[in-house]
Parts: structure tokens; sequence; C-alpha cells
């Protein structure tokens, strides 16, 4: 690090100073808030609260219902995560050898981006919606019996396929990115050596993707962390049954849904520190490790 | 082990642009052709058609007696060294190596004597284990050489492959690219844009211009015999100087009306002219006014300017004490002239 000295001792601070008050105010502030709140317990009545040290963490930790909630997150991220990258790179692959209208395609491509959590969660909910979804009538038509608001695998599928849409977007512009960075030498080279078609993207391409698919893998799981709330309660309410109940939701749902403040708190405590750590981690790897010389 | 055709090979771009105007070539078997020209005259252009990794609009490119237009890279049965080495980042040097003879379904044990092989030959044995980015730039660029030797190809294409290397690694790999492509005896089309490496490396030279041959020869004949005044200026260093007869420099002695009547431009190469004493009996003189003087050690460059103007390079052995602003005669013997006509060609 450079030390530098300003001449104007005050106007660096005044500089500063709104990033700072932004942060304090949402994020220091409501941190601590959750820290406090999660060594207390609140009385049924919501009159009085009694500190309780870190009995609320082990509560959680020992119940049966947020493991799963930690299950189905893991299950939700990973599979979210996968299927958006899967599918941003087959279409960034295409677009690679899209030679009109290349604009135009890309452009259509990042729109979902655009798309807020909650609308793009009404618009799965409502093509797929047993009741008057139009694709669930084809479906059913077609002999499959389509009812997410019962069979806890079918809303997952519908909540992964909705997150992972509005993901696709982002992953399509990183990988389109990165296949360009590729040095065209290097397919050439391939090309020379014989390598064609699929075994040319497993053996060349698919490696040199490398950084961005890791940088992605982490940024997706974020995303279906925590940011896929709205997607969850419009479509399922985290049901039937708690099946796609997530970790993020979970705290919604005990907390301002149930009122059991001390232990929410203590949940978004335990997802802070994942944040942290998966942040750390990043910057950890993705900065410096999955690079080519 | 082939022999290389082009058959009035063309090639345009975007309908209109012609980058390759029909080049026809033969390439013997074994022989090393160079093409050199200005950046932009479409020597890498023929190479990557030859490649296949370019089109070809027009004409055809034979390799071996059998046509090869419309045949992919690999069934070429060629090898290619680019300019920035194109290794493979991800892999070892030996999978570097490897991965061509992998993707041909070469046997294990084949393809691991051939890599012991061709790094015995390159001296890049230490190396195999290591990944691309722990190598130098010279030890990359054997690698990319290990990695055209390996798969025994018909013909080795190189793309200006030393033009990353600084100067004195450049001299050493030229003097090994040409020991190896004699001792493999391979057919090879070698492009640069450096006439020094291209008079050094090859068995015949081809010098190209704006997407046309200008003259193929041995380097011997086209330093000797220039076919244009292109060629004349591309091929020698510093190049030969080109004056237009008539044009205010003067010609002492008898000999000087012995020309051919169609000789408009004269070129005399910077060791051909002699600083004259005064008993010069015939041929060319002018008087120039020193403006600069190069010293390269083993020798000098005198530019000189002439009265009307134009500039005379003229070499020196030594160190010349000749000081900027002195007047000095400079001559040459008409047995060293090339005379070129009015549209630059030779007479």
């Amino acid at each position: 690090m450079q030390s530098v000295v300003f001449p104007n001792k005050i106007l660096p601070y005044a500089l500063v100073a709104p990033q700072i008050v932004l942060t304090v105010v949402f994020f220091f502030w409501p941190a601590s808030q959750a820290l406090y709140q999660s060594m207390m317990r609140e009385d049924p009545f919501g009159l009085q609260s009694s500190f309780v040290g870190l009995a609320n963490f082990s509560n959680i930790l020992a119940d049966e219902n947020y493991l799963h909630a930690l299950r189905v997150t893991v299950v939700f991220s990973l599979a979210t995560a996968l299927l958006s990258m899967g599918i941003a790179l087959l279409l960034a692959t295409a677009a690679d050898t899209v030679v009109r209208g290349k604009g135009f395609y890309r452009t259509m491509m990042i729109i979902p981006y655009a798309v807020a959590p909650a609308v793009a969660g009404m618009l799965w909910l409502f093509m797929f919606n047993p009741a008057m979804g139009t694709f669930a009538y084809i479906l059913r038509r077609n002999g499959i019996p389509w009812d997410p608001l019962l069979n806890g695998d079918q809303a997952m599928s519908l909540v992964v396929v909705a997150a992972a849409w509005k993901q696709i977007s982002y992953n399509f512009l990183f990988f389109v990115a990165g296949l360009q960075a590729i040095p065209k030498s290097l397919l050439e080279a391939a090309a020379i050596d014989g390598a064609r078609g699929a075994r040319r993207f497993w053996t060349i391409v698919f490696p040199l993707l490398a950084p961005t698919t890791f940088f992605l893998l982490v940024i997706n799981t974020v995303y279906a962390f925590f940011d896929t709330f709205g997607i969850i309660h419009s479509v399922t309410g985290g049901g039937p049954a708690k099946a796609t109940e997530t970790l993020v939701y979970k705290v919604y749902n005990d907390g301002f849904v149930n009122l059991n403040l001390g232990s929410s708190a203590a949940q978004s405590v335990v997802l802070m520190v994942i944040v942290i750590a998966l942040t750390a981690f990043q910057f950890r790897f993705v900065e410096r490790r999955v690079h080519y010389g | 082990m082939a022999t290389i055709e082009l058959k009035d090979v063309r090639k345009v771009y975007g309908g209109n642009i012609d980058a390759i105007k029909g080049v026809s070539l033969d390439i013997a078997d074994g022989e090393m052709i160079v093409l050199v020209g200005p950046s932009g005259c479409g020597k890498s252009t023929l190479l990557r058609m030859v490649a296949g990794l370019e089109g070809i609009s027009g004409g055809d490119v034979v390799i071996n007696g059998k046509r090869v237009n419309d045949l992919e890279p690999a069934e070429r049965d060629i090898a290619m060294v680019f300019q920035n080495y194109a290794l493979y980042p991800h892999m070892t040097v030996k999978q570097n190596l490897a991965y061509g003879l992998k993707n041909r379904g070469t046997p294990k044990d084949e393809i691991e004597r051939r890599i012991t092989e061709a790094a015995r030959a390159l001296e890049i044995e230490a190396f195999l284990a290591r990944k691309p980015r722990q190598l130098s730039g010279g030890q990359r660029q054997r690698v990319a050489m290990g990695r055209a030797i390996v798969r025994k190809p018909a013909a080795f294409l190189f793309d200006e492959p030393l033009s990353n290397l600084d100067a004195k690694l450049r001299v050493q790999m030229r003097v090994e690219i040409r020991r190896l492509q004699q001792s493999l005896a391979t057919t090879s089309i070698y492009v640069t844009h450096d006439q020094m490496e291209a008079m050094t490396l090859a068995d015949r030279l081809v010098v190209l211009n704006a997407g046309c041959i200008e003259q193929v020869g041995t380097p011997i004949e086209l330093y000797e015999k220039p076919a244009t005044t292109f060629v004349a200026t591309f091929i020698g260093s510093p190049s030969m100087n080109l004056m237009t007869l008539g044009d205010g420099i003067g010609w002492t002695g008898p000999d000087g009306a012995g020309l051919p009547p169609d000789a408009t431009i004269i070129g005399i190469r910077p060791e051909d002219i002699v600083i004259a004493d005064g008993s010069l009996i015939g041929g060319f003189c002018t008087r120039v006014q020193v403006i600069a003087v190069e010293l390269v050690g083993a020798e000098s460059y005198v530019h000189g300017a002439a009265e009307n103007g134009s500039i005379i390079v003229c070499r020196v052995p030594g160190r010349s004490i000749i000081g900027i602003g002195e007047t000095l005669d400079l001559a040459a013997m008409p047995d060293r002239f090339h005379l070129f006509d009015r549209d630059g060609k030779r007479v």
C-alpha cells in the first residue's frame, strides 16, 4: 500500500463520508442489531427479551428443520448454479459462431437480467401454475402428473428453473467475454493438431475458460444462496412442506412470520459468516489461483 | 516428405479486396522456402491458406500431388509454428507435444518414444513437466518447434516464429531451425519480414509485394540479380541506391554512354561504391556532401547528399573518420550496376 498525504485535512474525510454513512446505516447497524438479537430471547408477547448467550445458535444447529433448510439450500444452489451456467455456456458457444446479428442476439440474451426476481418468479408461476399455467396444462395432457403445490421435487425444479433463468444472462456475458479472450491461434493450433468439435471444446476451450467458470460458480452460489428470496416467495412460498425453504427464506419465515426473532437473528448471523467465508474464498482463489500466464 | 504446389492461388476478402492475386509456386521435397515481404504483402495469408486456416478463393493448393483445398487443417498433414507459439497454457510441455499425436490415435509407447526423441533434439528434456508460463521465450519457441516435429508431418509451416525473441536469441534459433530442417529434410515454408532471416534460412526465397510474387530464386540470385527495383531495395542492408539516369547525377569517363537504351534507373549496392581518389577511369561518379555516418563496428555507412538532393549510401570498411559536412567523390564500376527500366523491371 502506498501512503498518500493530502494537503487538505478535512476534504478527504468529507469525500468518503457518504460511503461510510451508507455502510454504517445499512450494514454495521443492522449487522450489530442481528448479533445483539441473536443472543436474546423474546417472551411470547414481545414485551421483554432476556439474554440467553449462545443458546439460539445451539438450538438452530440442533434443529432438524434448520438442517433440512441447509440441505435444501445446498441442493437448490448447486442445481441453480450448474443449470444456469450450463445453459449460458451452451448459448455463449453458440453466440460465438453467429455471424449476422451478433449484437441483436446478445442484447436479447441480456434482457432477463433486468427482470426483478419477484416478477421472474411470477412469470414462471403463471406458466407452470397447476390451475392456470399453460405449460402445466400441456404437461398434464401429456401424461405427466404436474403439481408443484403438492410434489416437493417438482416445486424445487420450478424454483431452480426460475432462479437459473434469471442468472443465465449474467453468466452468458461472462462466458462470451471468456471465449473471446481465448487467443485465436490456440484454436488454430488445436485445429492443426486434429482436435475438432466436442474434443476441442473439452480439451482446449473448457480448460481455458476455467477462471471464468470458477468465478461464475462462486457468484452463482452466492446468488442462489442470498438473492433468490423473491423468486421462492412468489413461486412456492417455501412449500410444499418446506421442500423449497432455503436458509434465507427460513430467516424471513421464522423472524417476520413466526416472530421468533432470536432464532431468526442467529440464523442470519450464520448466513453472514457464510457470506464472509465465500467472499474470502473468492478473493483468495479466484483472484490468484485459477489464472494461466 | 512432400512437394507443395500452388497453382494460381487467389484470396479475395469481402468480394473485392484482393489479398493474393494469383500466386504459383512449385516447392520441391525437402526444400526450405522463405516467403518474405513487407507487412501487408499477403505472406502470412498465403501460408495460412496452405495450412487450411484461411479459405482459398481461387486456384489450387496441392500437397504431395493431392489437392487439399477442401481438406481440414488436420487432414493436410502439416504442422505450423505460430508467432506467439500458441502453446496450450493449461498443459505441461509434454502434454503439449503429445496432444496432436493423441488426437490421431497414436499408440502410447510410440508417443512416448517420439517425445523423447524430439525433446533430445531440441534440448527441452528438462522442461517436459513444466507449464509454458514457466518457460522463457526461447524455451517456448523450442517447445513450439517440438510440437511440430513430433508429428512427423509432410511439411512445416513457420509463421514469423522468431519475431518475439530478442536479437541474440533470434540468431541462435535461426541457425538451429536451419540445422533441424536440414537434418529432418522436411519441406518447409517460412514466413518472415526480416530479410536477414530470409537470406540465411532459405533454399529459395520468394519475395512478395502486394499479393504478387516479385521474384523467386536462391538468396544469392536475388541479391545479385534482383528482377525489380522492389526486390533490389528489399534485399540487402543498407538497401541498394537507386538513381534515375539523367537526373543531374554526373557521369564521368567514356563508359557512361554504353548503357542499354531503355535503362532509366540505375541501382548500385552500398558496398559497390567506393570513395574516388581521382584515378578512377570510367563509370559512375558523383560529388556528395556527407550528411550522416553510421558506425556499426566492422564497417561504416556514409550517407551523402548529391547535388540534385538524392541520398547515396556507401559502405566503408572499418571505423570511418569521415566527418559530417565533408565533400566526397563517390564512384562505382559499370559491371556493378543494376539497371532497370521505367517500370522498375531489370534490363
